[in-house]
């Protein structure tokens, strides 16, 4: 799949739920990109800013969009990668901080 | 002023990315592993590693000297970087 092709299928789905891409395409763009190396290395796509373990069921949590995000967004305006913003966030009536990793650690396996 | 400057990242995530280039353009040397192109014993010990500086786990991960830094954030790691 192309990454524009993911863009527009994805767009489509998250807005309507209040879950808008980052506008910084140069953020936005590389992360979709990640992603489906992630999809091809793995068969997933897990958050590219995670460390995955490998198999679905262990990263089940951080399978994008991750469970994560809803709280994170709520919280920061964006989620942990910041694929994923509110729409005051893009607006700039957010500060743009560095989200804090919220998954437990315990989730990473060795 | 040169302290030992050691970044564990992702290759796929988009704030190691970032924060790299930062060092780069600051002409900061440093060593960088990507921790998800580890495997095994390296990518277990290397954890550990992580987990002393950081007990998240989470990327990127930057030690300037005794300092650590979570995450891309210029301010802190300009003030590591001076301090």
């Amino acid at each position: 799949m192309e990454v524009r092709e993911l863009y527009e299928n994805l767009k489509k789905i998250q807005e309507p739920k209040g879950y808008y891409f980052n506008e910084d395409e140069d953020m936005t763009f590389p992360l979709l990109e990640s992603l489906l190396t992630n999809k091809e290395r793995l068969g997933y796509m897990a958050c590219p800013c995670r460390l995955a373990n490998g198999s679905f069921e262990a990263d089940k949590d951080i399978i994008c969009p991750c469970v994560y995000r809803e709280a994170d967004v709520e919280e920061y305006g964006a989620c942990f990668c910041a694929l994923y913003v509110s729409k005051e966030w893009n607006e700039g009536k957010i500060e743009k901080e560095v989200v804090p990793e919220r998954r437990p650690p315990e989730k990473i396996l060795f | 002023m040169s302290k030992d400057v050691k970044v564990y990242a992702l290759s796929t995530c988009i704030h190691c990315k970032n924060a790299k280039r930062y060092l780069d353009e600051c002409g900061v040397k440093y060593d960088c592993t990507f921790v998800d192109e580890l495997e095994g014993d390296e990518r277990r010990q290397t954890i550990e590693q992580i987990k002393e500086h950081n007990p998240a786990v989470s990327f990127p991960t930057i030690v300037i000297g005794d300092s650590v830094v979570v995450g891309f954030n210029k301010d802190k790691i300009n003030k590591a970087l001076e301090d």
